[in-house]
């Protein structure tokens, strides 16, 4: 009852595929999708032409038009940076103590610090900022700062360095290595080692503690203090307090009253540094990221 | 046998021109028509008031601020899977009613039959009726031909705009984005969307038309598994048709059907088909071809329903004449109810998760590294990051609060002590740092770790959000 030709084996034919006695009848293709067959041939000729497309030994083809997508990245960043040059310009010339009144500042701020310290400041400080006790990299998210905790003293911090000769203005002090170089006697430096640690009120033989107390006011007193608090003016460490950089048991400080132990920082402003060094806008970012992680000054 | 060398590589196309037609599926179709394009047309033009700093379009996708509106609602990236959910529901009641009643979607509902018809039309308006039309498609080019072709494609090109167009809108603020189109001053993503779209809906509508459901589309293939031999489907009675009457005289005492063979259901198709050849993966079940042929056997005296909807398993009982199932019978089957049942679930959830929402939103993240800091009296301090996520219209002031049996405090970055009060700003995501500190020595300080729940209040309408985690002291060192 069919007139139907679309359907007649006789007039297509198969393809000569059987399976269990279905056939696959060989009817022709619609004339326009063999054209659009053809066409993305073509297409596909024009594009290898047009863009990177052959690999050679050394890189690939470029491509009559010349396109890339490390360019197309470097416009992007080209594009990002254009927009960001009025903040960047703010936060070059900011007065860091007031920079958390400008919400739109500090975030910004804050953000370019996590990344600028991801890159040059978490290798020693590590990538929380907690810090390494064991190489004596101090731990950036207390409330203890050797060197001062106010978002200015953390960019003088950055700036300058601490302990290193490509700044003039690097901070500096140096604790005297008491044991090595025969300032005190061994028994001298335990009883004083127990007197620090009475300091804090860790565990101590009161005996020893009473014979360090002398040693440390003729010793230790006129950087650490009276009671131990520390002077930041030049780095000297609070002994009084539950934060210990080289460790508060009584080896670690023996050792650190022996050999005397202190760390070094680089200078990370541009002008202190051939390569790699930081923008007054990166230093304020970086301080402002630091000084956000939980410093309570 | 194989026969490949005597086969053109391709077929030329058969052009269709479907005839005019009246009848109850006629008309049905053209009110959906009407309710489907007005939906699709209209929409973008409805406002809604959400407030200053919100968008007043009821139906708008935001992608710029990754923001869906619709209507009262307002869905943000981590709501996504209401989009999901409405999709299986798509699917699944597509499923539904495939199994139920054959291929309706594609004959009724489907974008592609639509603007098909509206296309077809338009022609139709303009060259006139099937017979007009082939003579229009034999005719040598002259004034005429030129003049009702440049006419049809005129008005085929408008209506692909107004589709573009209406796509746009879409997207941004539509009386905003229609002057700035006519202006000259909208983005040219927007130009170039309306150009690929006017001529992707001219093309698919105006030129390829049934081209596209039988070569593009994967629906008439999947179909097959969806139905069977209870479902309501397109089809002729041949039992009663058969054999056709021809124009030849009949002789006297040989059987007759009730088909005249007036080819009115082909020349109405517009797949361009024979129904009378049985199930066919081309036929989309507009039923047309029912108008037509209704006509025809109402013109002769003869019962309607020679071609009908009608369950394939029917066909035996009927042309004995034995009573058929009736229809509901073969519309609830376990198939469809399983199907029912599996969309009405996701319905339900999406429901329920939809009334559980809150506006206002908070997720905690306690920073592992390092798991907990020892400031210099001995506190022990943890750190958490939280994001406060505000959907109200306007910044609201959100206190942060935390539930604990332990001795813990609470201070926000940024804030004074005892202040927990941050502004989230309007429909955003805010970050806050806070610090949970244990006093030295204490239970929490010195355990490895402690449940703790923080709650976030908005402080205007008092709802609230909770987020379980834990504090970690140095037990665990």
């Amino acid at each position: 009852m069919s007139n139907d030709t679309k359907h007649n084996d006789a007039d297509v034919g198969t393809t000569g595929h059987e399976w269990d006695g279905i056939e696959e009848l060989n009817n022709p293709m619609p004339r326009w999708w063999v054209w659009c067959f053809y066409l993305t041939i073509i297409w596909g000729i024009g594009y290898a032409i047009a863009y990177p497309a052959w690999p050679l030994i050394n890189g690939a083809t470029k491509g009559l038009l010349g396109y890339s997508t490390r360019a197309e990245v470097a416009r992007d960043i080209a594009r990002v940076d254009a927009a960001n040059a009025d903040l960047v310009d703010r936060l070059t010339t900011v007065d860091l103590t007031t920079i958390r009144d400008d919400a739109e500042l500090h975030g910004f701020a804050v953000n370019a610090g996590a990344s600028i310290f991801a890159a040059n400041c978490s290798q020693c400080h590590g990538r929380g900022a907690a810090g390494v006790q064991a190489g004596g990299y101090p731990n950036l998210l207390d409330d203890a700062w050797l060197w001062g905790g106010e978002i200015e003293d953390i960019a003088f911090t950055v700036t300058h360095g601490i302990r290193n000769e490509q700044s003039p203005d690097s901070r500096y002090s140096q604790m005297p290595a008491f044991g090595k170089d025969g300032l005190l006697m061994d028994d001298e430096i335990e009883s004083l080692a127990h007197f620090v640690l009475s300091l804090s009120g860790r565990d101590h033989d009161a005996d020893l503690a009473s014979e360090g107390a002398p040693l440390f006011m003729d010793n230790c007193a006129a950087c650490h203090g009276d009671a131990g608090e520390g002077m930041i003016e030049i780095g000297a460490p609070n002994l009084s307090d539950a934060i210990w950089l080289y460790g508060g048991s009584f080896d670690d400080i023996t050792t650190s009253i022996h050999n005397a132990r202190f760390g070094v920082m680089p200078a990370w402003a541009e002008e202190f540094r051939a390569a790699g060094g930081l923008t007054p806008a990166e230093v304020n970012a970086v301080a402002a990221y630091v000084h956000q992680l939980g410093s309570t000054q | 046998m194989s026969s490949s060398e005597n086969v053109p590589l391709y077929a030329k196309h058969e052009p269709v021109f479907p005839r005019k037609v009246k009848g109850k599926f006629r008309s049905l179709k053209w009110g959906i028509m009407i309710v489907t394009l007005g939906i699709y047309y209209l929409t973008p033009w409805i406002r809604w008031d959400r407030g200053a700093e919100l968008p007043d379009q009821a139906v708008l996708i935001d992608l710029a601020n990754r923001r869906f509106f619709f209507f009262w609602i307002e869905i943000w990236p981590h709501e996504f899977y209401f989009i999901a959910g409405l999709l299986i529901m798509a699917g699944l009641g597509l499923f539904l009613f495939t199994s139920a009643m054959g291929r309706v979607w594609c004959g009724y509902a489907c974008p592609q039959t639509v603007w098909t018809d509206l296309f077809i039309a338009t022609e139709r308006w303009i060259e006139g009726d099937r017979n007009a039309r082939v003579r229009l498609w034999n005719a040598k080019w002259d004034a005429r031909k030129l003049r009702l072709r440049a006419t049809k494609y005129a008005v085929w090109v408008l209506i692909g705009l107004a589709t573009g167009g209406a796509w746009v809108f879409y997207f941004t603020d539509a009386p905003t984005l229609l002057v700035d189109l006519f202006t000259g001053t909208a983005h040219p993503v927007a130009y170039t969307t309306m150009a690929i779209l006017t001529a992707t809906t001219v093309f698919f509508g105006g030129i390829a038309r049934e081209q596209v459901c039988i070569y593009a589309c994967p629906w008439p293939r999947i179909q097959a598994a969806m139905m069977d031999e209870d479902t309501i489907t397109i089809g002729y009675r041949d039992w009663r048709g058969e054999p056709r009457k021809h124009s030849e005289p009949v002789k006297a005492g040989e059987p007759m059907g009730d088909c005249i063979d007036c080819m009115a259901c082909v020349n109405v198709c517009p797949m361009g088909i024979d129904i009378r050849d049985g199930q066919q993966m081309e036929c989309i079940t507009c039923g047309l071809c029912i108008d037509a042929c209704d006509d025809v056997m109402s013109k002769i005296n003869k019962p309607r329903g020679l071609i009908d909807y009608l369950s394939l398993d029917d066909l035996p009982a009927e042309a004995a004449g034995e009573p058929t199932k009736p229809i509901w019978k073969h519309i609830l089957r376990p198939r469809t109810l399983i199907y029912t049942a599996l969309w009405s679930l996701v319905g339900v959830a999406l429901l329920v998760a939809l009334f559980i929402r809150t506006d206002i939103e908070m997720s905690v993240a306690a920073v592992r590294n390092p798991t907990f800091v020892t400031l210099s009296d001995g506190t022990i301090r943890n750190v958490y990051e939280v994001r406060l996520r505000n959907k109200h219209g306007e910044a609201r002031p959100f206190e942060l609060s935390l539930k604990s049996d332990a001795e813990l405090a609470l201070t926000v970055q940024g804030l004074e002590t005892g202040d927990t009060t941050v502004m989230a700003p309007a429909d955003d995501t805010h970050f806050v740092r806070v610090f949970v500190s244990a006093p030295a020595g204490s239970a929490a300080a010195t355990a490895d770790r402690t449940p703790l729940r923080f709650w976030v209040e908005d402080t205007i309408n008092q709802e609230r959000a909770h987020q379980d985690t834990h504090f970690n002291g140095t037990g665990g060192f």
